[in-house]
């Protein structure tokens, strides 16, 4: 009793430094927006002192809040769609080459990192704008305008764009850890191309899936930035909403209140994720 | 007119990779239930030969049948053979029973059918208690039954065996060739065997192929090939040999009489045709020769030596003896009587003579 006692306080002890931080960094900033969420707004739109439930009321009402969730549940499992079917025969091609031709590519992945992500966005918008690059070459042939920007599908294009290394990254960790031999085992006893992969090769990649899958998901779901600048008005995500009640709307209150609820739903659905992609192996091996 | 067939045929098999041959032109002929080892150095094409059979490569050129059908570039999931790798293969995210029944969902076979089948087969392998373990909670030679297990249940005409026991250590080897052996007989099923470990071909084997630099040197069952090289090289590489080279003196009822360039004569069985002048090379075992002591025997074959270095290992002792000409060579004598009386052992020094039958030498090619 008492050397399970010291046992366990070491453990604690040892794991302190990393509990700080995320009490610090993690916890209590939830904890605040938590707190917030049951307040008002003051007319000068700081912080009304004032518990309440208003906030939450007010939001399961609000259609507008639904549709902008819905919206951007949609636009992040199509990017995650298309960047999972886009990256997993990139990762399978990197994987397969030589050693030294494997450090280049993911080198070659990595390079849009070097610049930065809104820039890169800025950068698709000079391209594909209404006085942007294409339209004007369009215009030489009296073609266009294109318009090609302020809808879903530039958000979804340039979300693609920026999201991918974060799928080909762990679907390369997974592959590059498989052993290929055993391609030719499934063959040998049988199996098809199609029962290879399914069969074989997918369910052993199947956790760098769920780490892709959740790491495109994610900020994704939570953007504001590349709705902004490439869907104008006519493209309102979940972090559109937030940025304007933390920003000009200055209702922090309410803005706390969307991002419990947003931060629910969500954790909600990775769990889901989680259970799913553990049943699907499961399902491959009984026992 | 039925023409026999042969479990696997191959007919002038040559696999080129880019600028290197890997395979030149073998061809073998391998008999239903056979245990037919492929035997050679590292590197001299025998993965690459097996490779080819079960379908994981296509030949540059040449024609490979299985049960006399032409294999062409038939896929390896409709070729009736199956195969142990020789790293195992097997599919970590499965269980052992899982691993053993893969072949089986494959060809769709109903739930109860498999699930009695594997039984069987983690039977035949001893591993009926670890149908429910992960590939890696077991050891080397517990994933080595699983492979064979995982191959055999699929009852294949054909099994290819790629150094399946190259992993395990001395003691479990021994148990397995002779595991792997009485399954063989057992099932009845063709098994090609690649090793390059000339004991375990000789014991386990119907019939060998020694191969070098991806040519077929010889084929032959194991006493052909032990008792009966045909070359220097399969002389060298299966067992230990001494070799003498010289010029053809005389040919005489197949015996074949050389001279060194020393001007000592031995005399041996010719293996191949020679004639006077030709250049050719004697070779003996080691425990084909006889050390005399004290007078100097009668016959062909004698020479005065001076023993060099003794090493007892048990069942036999080991003595390098070194020739008037100054070329060493070995002789086994097996420790026949149970003694510790030292003068029965030679020791370094020991004048002797060194004396075989012609019988017991054969004349190569150089
Ligand atoms: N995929 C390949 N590409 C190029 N060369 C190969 C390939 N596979 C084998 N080789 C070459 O063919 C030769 C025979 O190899 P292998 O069949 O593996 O020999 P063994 O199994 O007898 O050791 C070697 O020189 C090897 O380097
Ligand atoms: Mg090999």
């Amino acid at each position: 009793m008492y050397n399970a006692r010291t046992e366990q306080r070491r453990a604690w002890l040892q794991a302190s430094p990393a509990l700080i931080w995320l009490g610090f960094f993690f916890l209590a900033p939830l904890v605040l927006i938590l707190i917030y969420s049951f307040q008002g707004r003051a007319d000068d739109g700081t912080v009304l002192w004032n518990w309440s439930l208003a906030n939450y009321q007010k939001l399961f009402a609000d259609g507008s809040f639904w549709r902008t969730l819905w919206l951007s549940t949609w636009i992040a499992l199509v990017v995650t769609a298309i960047t999972l079917v886009v990256s997993y025969p990139l990762a399978f091609f990197m994987a397969t080459r030589s050693p030294k031709r494997r450090g280049l590519l993911v080198l070659a992945v990595m390079i849009p990192f070097w610049t930065n992500f809104l820039v890169r966005i800025y950068a698709w918008k000079v391209l594909l704008g209404n006085n942007g690059v294409v339209n004007r070459f369009l215009d030489q042939f009296d073609l266009g305008p294109l318009q090609m920007i302020n809808n879903p599908s530039a958000v979804i294009m340039a979300l693609i764009y920026g999201e991918l290394p974060y799928m080909i990254l762990p679907l390369y960790a997974a592959l590059e850890r498989f052993d290929w031999v055993q391609l030719e085992a499934a063959r040998d006893l049988g199996a098809g191309r199609f029962q290879t992969f399914w069969r074989v090769l997918f369910p052993q990649t199947l956790p760098g899936i769920t780490a892709g899958s959740i790491l495109v998901f994610v900020p994704t779901v939570g953007t504001f930035a590349v709705s902004d600048i490439l869907g104008g008005t006519s493209v309102n995500m979940v972090g559109n909403s937030l940025s304007l009640q933390f920003g000009s709307a200055s209702n922090w209150a309410y803005g706390s209140a969307i991002s419990m609820i947003f931060m629910l739903l969500l954790l909600g659905a990775i769990l889901l994720y989680f259970k799913a992609t553990r049943e699907v192996n499961d399902g491959e091996n009984p026992g | 007119m039925n023409t026999p067939t042969w479990a696997v045929e191959l007919d002038h098999v040559t696999k080129e990779f880019r600028g290197s041959t890997a395979v030149r032109d073998v061809s073998l002929k391998i008999a239903d239930g056979e245990f037919f080892s492929l035997l050679g150095p590292s590197g001299c094409g025998k993965t690459t030969l097996l490779r080819m059979i079960a379908g994981f490569e296509n030949p540059s050129s040449g024609d490979i049948y299985i049960e006399g059908e032409l294999m062409g570039e038939t896929p390896a999931n409709r070729r009736d053979v199956n195969t142990v790798f020789q790293s195992y293969a097997l599919f970590p995210h499965m269980s052992v029973a899982e691993n053993v029944a893969f072949g089986l969902h494959m060809k769709k076979i109903n739930k109860a059918d498999v699930a009695t089948r594997v039984k069987q087969a983690l039977d035949m392998v001893q591993l009926h208690a670890f149908g429910d373990r992960r590939p890696k909670q077991l050891s080397g030679g517990q994933q080595q039954r699983v492979a064979l297990a995982r191959a055999l249940i699929n009852e294949p005409e054909v099994l290819l065996l790629d150094e399946p026991l190259a992993a395990l250590d001395l003691k479990l080897r021994k148990e397995m060739q002779l595991e792997l052996k009485s399954i063989q007989q057992r099932l009845g099923i063709t098994f090609i065997f690649v090793t390059h470990d000339q004991e375990e071909a000789l014991t386990m084997s119907d019939r060998i192929a020694v191969m070098e630099l991806g040519k077929v040197l010889q084929v032959g069952q194991p006493t052909e090939i032990y008792e009966r090289p045909k070359t220097r090289f399969v002389a060298d590489f299966i067992g230990e040999c001494n070799f003498i080279d010289g010029t053809v003196l005389a040919v005489e009822n197949g015996a074949v009489t050389l001279e060194t360039d020393g001007g000592v004569r031995v005399v041996g069985t010719g293996m191949f045709p020679v004639a006077a002048g030709d250049h050719a090379v004697l070779a003996v075992r080691p425990e084909k020769v006889r050390l005399v002591e004290g007078q100097q025997p009668q016959g062909t074959n004698v020479f005065a030596a001076i023993v060099e270095r003794v090493a007892y290992i048990g069942s036999d002792t080991r003595i390098i003896v070194r020739l008037p000409d100054g070329s060493p060579f070995d002789v086994w004598e097996a420790n026949t009587v149970s003694t510790l009386d030292p003068n029965q052992y030679y020791t370094a020094g020991d004048p002797v003579y060194v004396t075989w039958a012609t019988q017991n030498s054969l004349i190569l090619e150089r």
